[in-house]
Protein backbone atom coordinates (compact mmCIF):
# COMPACT_ATOMS: atom_id res chain seq x y z
CA UNK A 1 0.00 0.00 0.00
CA UNK A 2 1.52 3.65 -0.89
CA UNK A 3 2.10 5.74 1.44
CA UNK A 4 -0.32 8.45 0.38
CA UNK A 5 -3.01 6.63 1.98
CA UNK A 6 -1.36 6.64 5.80
CA UNK A 7 -3.47 9.07 7.77
CA UNK A 8 -6.27 6.27 7.15
CA UNK A 9 -3.84 3.32 8.13
CA UNK A 10 -3.55 5.02 11.03
CA UNK A 11 -7.58 5.45 12.00
CA UNK A 12 -9.86 2.65 13.66
CA UNK A 13 -11.66 0.36 11.79
CA UNK A 14 -14.07 -2.66 12.39
CA UNK A 15 -13.84 -5.68 11.70
CA UNK A 16 -15.73 -8.49 13.75
CA UNK A 17 -18.73 -8.82 15.71
CA UNK A 18 -17.54 -10.53 19.29
CA UNK A 19 -20.50 -11.84 19.81
CA UNK A 20 -20.45 -13.84 16.68
CA UNK A 21 -17.11 -14.64 16.35
CA UNK A 22 -16.44 -18.39 15.25
CA UNK A 23 -14.16 -20.60 17.12
CA UNK A 24 -11.58 -20.26 14.02
CA UNK A 25 -11.96 -17.05 14.03
CA UNK A 26 -12.39 -14.41 11.03
CA UNK A 27 -10.34 -14.45 8.10
CA UNK A 28 -10.85 -10.84 6.46
CA UNK A 29 -8.96 -8.13 5.01
CA UNK A 30 -8.47 -4.46 5.70
CA UNK A 31 -7.17 -2.02 3.16
CA UNK A 32 -6.07 -5.09 1.16
CA UNK A 33 -4.32 -6.29 3.76
CA UNK A 34 -5.21 -9.67 4.92
CA UNK A 35 -5.61 -10.27 8.97
CA UNK A 36 -6.96 -12.94 10.89
CA UNK A 37 -9.53 -11.58 14.06
CA UNK A 38 -8.20 -14.94 16.64
CA UNK A 39 -10.89 -15.86 18.77
CA UNK A 40 -8.69 -15.82 21.95
CA UNK A 41 -9.39 -14.38 25.22
CA UNK A 42 -8.70 -11.10 24.53
CA UNK A 43 -9.66 -11.60 20.93
CA UNK A 44 -6.36 -10.34 18.89
CA UNK A 45 -5.96 -9.62 15.76
CA UNK A 46 -3.13 -10.55 13.62
CA UNK A 47 -1.36 -9.90 9.68
CA UNK A 48 0.06 -12.87 7.67
CA UNK A 49 3.29 -12.11 8.71
CA UNK A 50 2.43 -12.67 12.56
CA UNK A 51 1.78 -8.62 13.39
CA UNK A 52 -0.33 -8.23 16.56
CA UNK A 53 -2.66 -5.22 15.67
CA UNK A 54 -4.05 -3.00 18.21
CA UNK A 55 -7.24 -4.20 19.29
CA UNK A 56 -10.47 -2.23 20.64
CA UNK A 57 -13.57 -4.02 21.98
CA UNK A 58 -16.35 -1.18 21.64
CA UNK A 59 -20.03 -1.59 20.31
CA UNK A 60 -20.42 -4.84 20.04
CA UNK A 61 -17.45 -5.59 17.21
CA UNK A 62 -13.91 -5.99 17.16
CA UNK A 63 -11.77 -2.61 16.26
CA UNK A 64 -8.60 -2.73 14.78
CA UNK A 65 -5.77 -0.63 13.12
CA UNK A 66 -3.00 -1.21 10.51
CA UNK A 67 -0.90 1.79 11.41
CA UNK A 68 -0.57 3.52 15.04
CA UNK A 69 -3.96 5.80 16.17
CA UNK A 70 -3.37 8.76 17.47
CA UNK A 71 -6.22 8.59 19.05
CA UNK A 72 -8.30 5.98 21.04
CA UNK A 73 -11.70 4.98 19.28
CA UNK A 74 -14.06 7.83 18.80
CA UNK A 75 -16.65 8.00 21.72
CA UNK A 76 -20.33 7.50 21.76
CA UNK A 77 -21.84 8.54 24.79
CA UNK A 78 -25.41 7.13 24.57
CA UNK A 79 -23.66 3.55 24.15
CA UNK A 80 -23.26 3.68 27.90
CA UNK A 81 -26.78 4.90 28.74
CA UNK A 82 -28.92 3.26 30.60
CA UNK A 83 -32.04 1.84 29.50
CA UNK A 84 -30.93 1.61 25.65
CA UNK A 85 -31.07 -1.72 23.79
CA UNK A 86 -27.72 -2.20 22.03
CA UNK A 87 -28.42 -3.84 18.29
CA UNK A 88 -26.01 -6.08 16.72
CA UNK A 89 -27.70 -5.75 12.78
CA UNK A 90 -24.77 -8.29 11.51
CA UNK A 91 -22.48 -7.62 8.36
CA UNK A 92 -23.23 -6.55 4.63
CA UNK A 93 -20.69 -6.59 2.01
CA UNK A 94 -20.86 -4.24 -0.75
CA UNK A 95 -19.19 -3.55 -3.89
CA UNK A 96 -18.52 0.27 -3.54
CA UNK A 97 -16.46 2.81 -2.14
CA UNK A 98 -16.10 2.40 1.46
CA UNK A 99 -16.32 6.06 1.37
CA UNK A 100 -19.52 6.54 -0.53
CA UNK A 101 -21.23 3.72 2.20
CA UNK A 102 -20.68 6.50 4.35
CA UNK A 103 -21.71 9.36 2.10
CA UNK A 104 -25.16 7.53 1.36
CA UNK A 105 -25.96 6.88 5.18
CA UNK A 106 -25.16 10.89 5.50
CA UNK A 107 -27.80 11.76 2.49
CA UNK A 108 -31.48 12.66 3.06
CA UNK A 109 -32.60 13.67 -0.44
CA UNK A 110 -33.05 9.63 -1.31
CA UNK A 111 -34.95 8.72 1.26
CA UNK A 112 -38.97 8.73 -0.76
CA UNK A 113 -37.22 7.00 -3.51
CA UNK A 114 -35.30 4.49 -2.27
CA UNK A 115 -37.22 4.04 0.73
CA UNK A 116 -40.12 4.66 -0.35
CA UNK A 117 -43.57 4.86 2.09
CA UNK A 118 -40.63 4.01 5.31
CA UNK A 119 -37.77 6.58 5.57
CA UNK A 120 -39.97 8.97 2.87
CA UNK A 121 -42.81 9.21 0.65
CA UNK A 122 -43.54 11.46 -2.57
CA UNK A 123 -44.57 14.58 -2.47
CA UNK A 124 -42.75 15.46 0.49
CA UNK A 125 -39.71 15.27 -1.35
CA UNK A 126 -37.95 18.56 0.02
CA UNK A 127 -35.45 18.53 2.13
CA UNK A 128 -35.12 22.12 4.22
CA UNK A 129 -32.12 23.90 5.49
CA UNK A 130 -30.00 22.83 7.93
CA UNK A 131 -27.04 23.38 9.62
CA UNK A 132 -23.67 21.43 8.63
CA UNK A 133 -20.58 22.24 10.67
CA UNK A 134 -16.78 20.34 10.99
CA UNK A 135 -16.00 20.75 14.63
CA UNK A 136 -12.41 21.84 15.17
CA UNK A 137 -12.20 20.58 18.63
CA UNK A 138 -13.40 17.40 18.27
CA UNK A 139 -12.19 17.15 14.31
CA UNK A 140 -15.65 15.61 13.41
CA UNK A 141 -18.45 16.58 10.85
CA UNK A 142 -21.43 17.66 12.09
CA UNK A 143 -24.87 18.33 10.73
CA UNK A 144 -27.74 19.24 12.79
CA UNK A 145 -31.61 20.52 12.49
CA UNK A 146 -32.13 18.62 9.83
CA UNK A 147 -36.16 17.70 9.48
CA UNK A 148 -37.66 15.03 7.23
CA UNK A 149 -41.48 14.09 6.69
CA UNK A 150 -41.48 10.15 7.48
CA UNK A 151 -44.32 8.03 6.77
CA UNK A 152 -42.70 5.08 8.86
CA UNK A 153 -39.48 6.60 10.59
CA UNK A 154 -38.35 3.61 13.25
CA UNK A 155 -39.86 0.17 14.14
CA UNK A 156 -41.42 1.87 17.15
CA UNK A 157 -43.40 5.04 14.79
CA UNK A 158 -47.08 3.68 14.18
CA UNK A 159 -47.63 6.43 11.83
CA UNK A 160 -46.14 9.62 9.81
CA UNK A 161 -44.25 11.82 11.61
CA UNK A 162 -41.29 15.12 11.07
CA UNK A 163 -38.46 13.67 11.96
CA UNK A 164 -35.36 15.53 13.61
CA UNK A 165 -31.73 14.47 12.83
CA UNK A 166 -28.47 14.94 13.51
CA UNK A 167 -25.40 13.15 11.57
CA UNK A 168 -22.15 13.38 12.81
CA UNK A 169 -18.63 11.62 10.90
CA UNK A 170 -16.16 10.95 13.68
CA UNK A 171 -13.62 8.68 11.14
CA UNK A 172 -13.15 8.56 8.06
CA UNK A 173 -15.63 5.01 7.62
CA UNK A 174 -18.18 5.02 10.18
CA UNK A 175 -21.18 7.67 10.99
CA UNK A 176 -23.43 8.58 13.94
CA UNK A 177 -27.18 9.15 12.98
CA UNK A 178 -29.21 10.79 16.01
CA UNK A 179 -32.71 10.99 14.98
CA UNK A 180 -35.89 11.56 17.11
CA UNK A 181 -36.97 8.67 19.54
CA UNK A 182 -40.70 8.35 19.10
CA UNK A 183 -40.74 6.15 22.23
CA UNK A 184 -38.75 8.68 24.46
CA UNK A 185 -39.25 12.07 23.12
CA UNK A 186 -36.53 14.53 24.10
CA UNK A 187 -33.85 11.37 24.02
CA UNK A 188 -32.32 10.70 20.45
CA UNK A 189 -32.19 7.08 19.24
CA UNK A 190 -28.61 6.18 17.97
CA UNK A 191 -28.26 4.53 14.56
CA UNK A 192 -24.56 3.68 13.50
CA UNK A 193 -22.83 2.81 9.73
CA UNK A 194 -19.31 1.15 11.04
CA UNK A 195 -17.90 0.22 7.48
CA UNK A 196 -14.93 -1.51 7.13
CA UNK A 197 -12.80 -0.71 4.02
CA UNK A 198 -11.31 -3.95 2.45
CA UNK A 199 -10.42 -2.63 -0.87
CA UNK A 200 -11.15 0.90 -2.24
CA UNK A 201 -13.87 -0.74 -3.99
CA UNK A 202 -15.16 -2.91 -1.78
CA UNK A 203 -16.11 -3.13 2.32
CA UNK A 204 -18.12 -5.15 4.69
CA UNK A 205 -21.03 -2.87 6.50
CA UNK A 206 -21.89 -3.22 9.92
CA UNK A 207 -24.96 -1.60 11.30
CA UNK A 208 -25.20 -0.80 15.04
CA UNK A 209 -27.83 0.81 17.16
CA UNK A 210 -28.47 2.03 20.63
CA UNK A 211 -32.15 2.37 20.78
CA UNK A 212 -35.06 3.25 23.47
CA UNK A 213 -37.70 0.72 22.22
CA UNK A 214 -38.97 -1.61 24.97
CA UNK A 215 -41.76 -3.22 22.71
CA UNK A 216 -40.03 -4.31 19.70
CA UNK A 217 -38.61 -7.80 18.94
CA UNK A 218 -34.90 -7.56 18.75
CA UNK A 219 -35.15 -9.43 15.27
CA UNK A 220 -37.66 -7.11 14.29
CA UNK A 221 -35.43 -4.04 14.53
CA UNK A 222 -32.73 -6.14 13.27
CA UNK A 223 -34.78 -7.09 10.15
CA UNK A 224 -36.03 -2.74 9.73
CA UNK A 225 -32.62 -1.77 10.05
CA UNK A 226 -31.50 -4.67 7.50
CA UNK A 227 -34.52 -3.48 5.11
CA UNK A 228 -33.21 0.02 4.85
CA UNK A 229 -29.63 -0.93 4.34
CA UNK A 230 -30.53 -3.50 1.29
CA UNK A 231 -32.66 -0.94 -0.07
CA UNK A 232 -29.11 1.10 -0.59
CA UNK A 233 -27.09 -1.40 -1.54
CA UNK A 234 -28.02 -2.38 -5.20
CA UNK A 235 -27.94 2.20 -5.35
CA UNK A 236 -24.58 2.23 -4.22
CA UNK A 237 -23.16 -0.51 -6.43
CA UNK A 238 -24.17 1.40 -9.42
CA UNK A 239 -22.65 5.23 -8.62
CA UNK A 240 -20.19 6.22 -10.93
CA UNK A 241 -17.36 6.75 -10.57
CA UNK A 242 -16.93 3.93 -8.24
CA UNK A 243 -14.19 5.88 -6.04
CA UNK A 244 -15.54 8.66 -4.15
CA UNK A 245 -14.45 12.19 -6.38
CA UNK A 246 -12.73 14.54 -3.57
CA UNK A 247 -12.12 17.30 -6.37
CA UNK A 248 -15.50 19.35 -7.58
CA UNK A 249 -15.61 18.93 -11.55
CA UNK A 250 -17.42 15.35 -11.16
CA UNK A 251 -20.72 16.02 -9.79
CA UNK A 252 -22.79 18.81 -8.96
CA UNK A 253 -23.90 19.21 -5.30
CA UNK A 254 -27.15 21.15 -4.06
CA UNK A 255 -28.19 22.69 -1.38
CA UNK A 256 -29.52 19.05 0.42
CA UNK A 257 -25.91 17.86 -0.25
CA UNK A 258 -24.06 20.00 2.49
CA UNK A 259 -23.66 17.18 4.80
CA UNK A 260 -21.56 15.34 1.75
CA UNK A 261 -19.53 18.84 0.58
CA UNK A 262 -18.23 19.36 4.03
CA UNK A 263 -17.36 15.78 4.39
CA UNK A 264 -15.98 15.13 1.59
CA UNK A 265 -13.61 18.69 2.20
CA UNK A 266 -12.86 17.26 5.75
CA UNK A 267 -11.82 13.95 4.04
CA UNK A 268 -9.50 15.97 1.76
CA UNK A 269 -8.16 18.34 4.58
CA UNK A 270 -6.66 14.97 5.89
CA UNK A 271 -6.10 13.30 3.11
CA UNK A 272 -8.30 10.40 3.77
CA UNK A 273 -8.19 9.45 0.21
CA UNK A 274 -8.42 5.30 0.20
CA UNK A 275 -11.54 5.07 -1.53
CA UNK A 276 -11.54 8.48 -3.31
CA UNK A 277 -11.08 9.81 -6.59
CA UNK A 278 -8.46 12.84 -6.54
CA UNK A 279 -8.18 14.53 -9.66
CA UNK A 280 -11.66 15.24 -11.66
CA UNK A 281 -11.69 13.24 -14.66
CA UNK B 1 -51.69 -18.46 8.10
CA UNK B 2 -48.46 -18.08 9.73
CA UNK B 3 -45.65 -17.96 8.03
CA UNK B 4 -41.94 -17.70 9.30
CA UNK B 5 -40.49 -15.43 7.50
CA UNK B 6 -37.11 -12.93 6.69
CA UNK B 7 -37.31 -10.11 5.26
CA UNK B 8 -33.47 -10.70 2.96
CA UNK B 9 -34.89 -14.08 2.13
CA UNK B 10 -36.31 -14.49 -1.60
CA UNK B 11 -38.04 -17.69 -1.08
CA UNK B 12 -40.48 -15.74 2.10
CA UNK B 13 -40.69 -12.88 -0.29
CA UNK B 14 -42.42 -15.06 -3.05
CA UNK B 15 -45.30 -16.56 -0.38
CA UNK B 16 -45.65 -12.73 0.85
CA UNK B 17 -45.74 -11.24 -2.68
CA UNK B 18 -48.66 -14.09 -4.23
CA UNK B 19 -50.22 -13.35 -0.70
CA UNK B 20 -50.60 -10.18 -1.45
CA UNK B 21 -51.52 -10.41 -4.82
CA UNK B 22 -54.38 -12.68 -4.05
CA UNK B 23 -55.23 -11.11 -1.21
CA UNK B 24 -54.29 -13.86 1.69
CA UNK B 25 -53.65 -12.32 5.18
CA UNK B 26 -50.48 -13.37 6.33
CA UNK B 27 -49.51 -13.47 9.88
CA UNK B 28 -45.58 -13.04 10.08
CA UNK B 29 -43.20 -14.38 12.55
CA UNK B 30 -39.89 -12.67 12.14
CA UNK B 31 -36.86 -15.05 12.05
CA UNK B 32 -33.38 -14.01 12.93
CA UNK B 33 -31.69 -15.29 10.12
CA UNK B 34 -28.89 -13.21 9.42
CA UNK B 35 -26.62 -12.89 11.91
CA UNK B 36 -28.77 -14.59 14.37
CA UNK B 37 -28.78 -18.53 12.90
CA UNK B 38 -32.21 -18.68 14.66
CA UNK B 39 -33.71 -21.27 11.50
CA UNK B 40 -31.23 -23.68 12.79
CA UNK B 41 -32.25 -23.52 15.81
CA UNK B 42 -33.84 -26.70 18.14
CA UNK B 43 -37.21 -24.85 18.03
CA UNK B 44 -37.52 -23.77 14.73
CA UNK B 45 -35.66 -26.97 13.62
CA UNK B 46 -38.94 -28.99 15.21
CA UNK B 47 -41.18 -27.61 12.39
CA UNK B 48 -38.49 -27.69 9.89
CA UNK B 49 -35.70 -30.55 9.91
CA UNK B 50 -33.92 -29.15 6.91
CA UNK B 51 -33.27 -25.47 8.98
CA UNK B 52 -34.84 -23.08 6.37
CA UNK B 53 -36.61 -20.49 5.90
CA UNK B 54 -39.60 -19.87 4.64
CA UNK B 55 -42.43 -21.91 7.10
CA UNK B 56 -46.01 -21.54 6.50
CA UNK B 57 -48.20 -23.20 9.06
CA UNK B 58 -52.09 -23.41 8.23
CA UNK B 59 -54.04 -25.84 10.89
CA UNK B 60 -52.42 -29.24 11.35
CA UNK B 61 -50.64 -27.99 7.86
CA UNK B 62 -46.52 -27.38 8.03
CA UNK B 63 -45.04 -26.45 4.47
CA UNK B 64 -41.53 -25.92 4.64
CA UNK B 65 -41.02 -25.47 0.32
CA UNK B 66 -41.78 -22.00 -1.04
CA UNK B 67 -43.37 -23.76 -4.19
CA UNK B 68 -45.55 -25.88 -2.16
CA UNK B 69 -47.01 -22.41 -0.24
CA UNK B 70 -47.54 -21.43 -4.19
CA UNK B 71 -50.26 -23.65 -4.63
CA UNK B 72 -51.73 -24.03 -1.36
CA UNK B 73 -52.29 -20.07 -1.31
CA UNK B 74 -53.36 -20.22 -4.92
CA UNK B 75 -55.60 -23.04 -4.57
CA UNK B 76 -56.79 -21.58 -1.45
CA UNK B 77 -57.62 -18.05 -2.69
CA UNK B 78 -57.40 -17.44 -6.65
CA UNK B 79 -57.12 -20.85 -8.36
CA UNK B 80 -56.27 -18.89 -12.29
CA UNK B 81 -52.79 -18.62 -10.66
CA UNK B 82 -52.26 -22.56 -11.57
CA UNK B 83 -52.77 -22.25 -15.02
CA UNK B 84 -54.18 -23.93 -17.28
CA UNK B 85 -55.92 -27.33 -16.92
CA UNK B 86 -54.63 -29.01 -19.56
CA UNK B 87 -51.73 -31.97 -19.54
CA UNK B 88 -49.16 -29.15 -21.21
CA UNK B 89 -49.86 -26.02 -19.19
CA UNK B 90 -49.92 -27.86 -15.76
CA UNK B 91 -46.79 -30.02 -16.44
CA UNK B 92 -45.05 -26.28 -17.78
CA UNK B 93 -45.94 -25.03 -14.31
CA UNK B 94 -44.12 -27.78 -12.60
CA UNK B 95 -41.50 -28.04 -15.03
CA UNK B 96 -40.69 -23.62 -14.18
CA UNK B 97 -41.79 -24.75 -10.24
CA UNK B 98 -38.62 -27.29 -10.08
CA UNK B 99 -36.55 -25.05 -11.94
CA UNK B 100 -36.59 -22.29 -9.49
CA UNK B 101 -34.68 -24.94 -7.27
CA UNK B 102 -31.88 -24.11 -9.26
CA UNK B 103 -32.25 -20.63 -9.23
CA UNK B 104 -32.26 -20.37 -5.33
CA UNK B 105 -29.69 -22.75 -5.13
CA UNK B 106 -27.09 -20.54 -7.96
CA UNK B 107 -28.58 -17.02 -8.01
CA UNK B 108 -29.41 -17.38 -4.17
CA UNK B 109 -25.90 -19.19 -2.92
CA UNK B 110 -23.70 -16.45 -5.37
CA UNK B 111 -26.10 -13.73 -3.21
CA UNK B 112 -25.91 -15.13 0.28
CA UNK B 113 -22.04 -15.56 -0.53
CA UNK B 114 -21.62 -12.15 -1.99
CA UNK B 115 -23.65 -10.45 0.27
CA UNK B 116 -23.64 -11.96 3.34
CA UNK B 117 -20.80 -13.94 3.35
CA UNK B 118 -21.71 -17.23 3.87
CA UNK B 119 -19.19 -19.68 2.42
CA UNK B 120 -19.56 -21.05 -1.06
CA UNK B 121 -17.81 -21.54 -4.38
CA UNK B 122 -18.86 -18.30 -5.49
CA UNK B 123 -17.22 -18.75 -9.55
CA UNK B 124 -19.01 -21.91 -9.49
CA UNK B 125 -22.33 -20.35 -8.85
CA UNK B 126 -22.18 -17.67 -10.62
CA UNK B 127 -21.43 -20.21 -14.14
CA UNK B 128 -24.40 -22.47 -13.30
CA UNK B 129 -26.55 -19.03 -12.67
CA UNK B 130 -25.93 -17.37 -16.52
CA UNK B 131 -26.53 -21.09 -17.64
CA UNK B 132 -29.94 -20.56 -15.87
CA UNK B 133 -31.01 -17.53 -16.69
CA UNK B 134 -29.78 -18.26 -20.53
CA UNK B 135 -32.09 -20.88 -20.40
CA UNK B 136 -35.38 -18.92 -18.73
CA UNK B 137 -34.38 -15.78 -21.74
CA UNK B 138 -34.73 -18.37 -24.49
CA UNK B 139 -37.80 -19.58 -23.21
CA UNK B 140 -39.49 -16.11 -22.04
CA UNK B 141 -38.22 -14.51 -25.62
CA UNK B 142 -40.08 -17.47 -27.45
CA UNK B 143 -43.42 -16.42 -25.35
CA UNK B 144 -43.14 -13.11 -26.65
CA UNK B 145 -42.70 -13.86 -29.93
CA UNK B 146 -46.10 -15.66 -29.31
CA UNK B 147 -47.68 -12.36 -28.02
CA UNK B 148 -47.47 -13.57 -24.11
CA UNK B 149 -45.52 -11.87 -21.26
CA UNK B 150 -45.46 -14.89 -19.03
CA UNK B 151 -43.88 -18.19 -18.02
CA UNK B 152 -46.50 -20.99 -18.50
CA UNK B 153 -49.87 -18.99 -19.91
CA UNK B 154 -51.75 -16.59 -21.21
CA UNK B 155 -51.41 -14.74 -17.92
CA UNK B 156 -49.21 -14.66 -14.41
CA UNK B 157 -48.88 -17.70 -12.33
CA UNK B 158 -47.28 -19.35 -9.61
CA UNK B 159 -44.73 -20.49 -12.25
CA UNK B 160 -43.96 -16.76 -12.66
CA UNK B 161 -43.37 -15.91 -8.38
CA UNK B 162 -41.61 -18.76 -8.20
CA UNK B 163 -38.76 -17.38 -10.38
CA UNK B 164 -39.31 -14.05 -10.28
CA UNK B 165 -36.91 -12.81 -6.84
CA UNK B 166 -34.07 -14.82 -7.43
CA UNK B 167 -33.77 -13.63 -10.86
CA UNK B 168 -34.38 -9.47 -10.31
CA UNK B 169 -32.25 -10.03 -7.47
CA UNK B 170 -29.12 -11.87 -9.49
CA UNK B 171 -27.38 -8.56 -9.37
CA UNK B 172 -26.98 -8.79 -5.50
CA UNK B 173 -24.58 -12.18 -6.59
CA UNK B 174 -22.85 -10.18 -8.96
CA UNK B 175 -24.86 -11.68 -12.18
CA UNK B 176 -25.99 -8.76 -14.08
CA UNK B 177 -29.24 -9.10 -16.02
CA UNK B 178 -27.95 -6.64 -18.84
CA UNK B 179 -27.80 -9.32 -21.47
CA UNK B 180 -31.24 -10.45 -20.92
CA UNK B 181 -34.08 -7.95 -22.39
CA UNK B 182 -36.86 -10.59 -22.63
CA UNK B 183 -36.15 -11.20 -19.00
CA UNK B 184 -35.92 -7.22 -17.70
CA UNK B 185 -39.28 -7.06 -19.82
CA UNK B 186 -40.85 -10.04 -17.75
CA UNK B 187 -39.74 -8.50 -14.23
CA UNK B 188 -41.18 -5.25 -15.07
CA UNK B 189 -44.52 -7.11 -16.19
CA UNK B 190 -44.68 -8.87 -12.59
CA UNK B 191 -43.99 -5.28 -10.85
CA UNK B 192 -46.75 -3.65 -12.45
CA UNK B 193 -49.40 -6.32 -11.47
CA UNK B 194 -51.81 -4.59 -9.21
CA UNK B 195 -51.09 -5.46 -5.62
CA UNK B 196 -47.46 -5.98 -6.52
CA UNK B 197 -45.15 -5.50 -3.28
CA UNK B 198 -41.24 -5.21 -3.17
CA UNK B 199 -38.56 -6.21 -1.37
CA UNK B 200 -35.11 -4.94 -0.41
CA UNK B 201 -33.64 -4.70 -3.27
CA UNK B 202 -36.33 -4.99 -5.73
CA UNK B 203 -37.60 -1.54 -5.92
CA UNK B 204 -41.35 -0.27 -6.98
CA UNK B 205 -42.01 0.90 -10.16
CA UNK B 206 -42.05 4.92 -9.22
CA UNK B 207 -39.60 5.39 -11.18
CA UNK B 208 -41.49 4.00 -14.63
CA UNK B 209 -44.23 6.43 -14.80
CA UNK B 210 -44.58 7.18 -18.23
CA UNK B 211 -43.60 10.79 -19.11
CA UNK B 212 -46.07 13.26 -19.09
CA UNK B 213 -47.94 14.54 -22.47
CA UNK B 214 -48.27 17.84 -23.01
CA UNK B 215 -51.42 18.74 -25.26
CA UNK B 216 -49.25 22.12 -26.20
CA UNK B 217 -46.22 19.90 -27.43
CA UNK B 218 -47.22 16.63 -28.89
CA UNK B 219 -45.10 13.00 -28.66
CA UNK B 220 -44.62 13.20 -32.63
CA UNK B 221 -42.79 16.70 -32.24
Amino acid sequence: MTVRHQPMIDEWYPVALASQLPPGGRATQLMGTPVLVVADDPIRVVTDDGRDLPVTLRYGHVWTSLGQPAKQLFDIPEADQPGRRLIEVGVVRVRCSPLRAVENFLDIAHFPFVHTDILGAEPHTEVGKYDVEIREKEDEVWATKVQFYQPQAAKSATGGITTDYMYRVPAPTSSVLYKTCPARPGEWDVITLFVQPLQEDLCDVWPWMALFDDETATTDLIHFQQMIFLQDRSILENQIPRLLPLDPGREIPTRADLTSVAYRRWLKRHQFTYGAQLVAQ
Amino acid sequence: MILYDYILSPDAYKVRLLAALVGVKLELRAVDVHPGREHQSEPLRALNPAGSIPILIDGDLILTESAAMLVYLARRAAAEWLGGDDAVDAARVQQWLAFSRRLTEHLGGARATEMLLEPGDLPAMQRASTIDLRELEAALSERRILGQSHLAADRPTIADIACFPYVALAPDGGVSLDPYPSIRLWMRAIRMLPGFIEMPGIHRLHDLKPEPVSPAMPETV
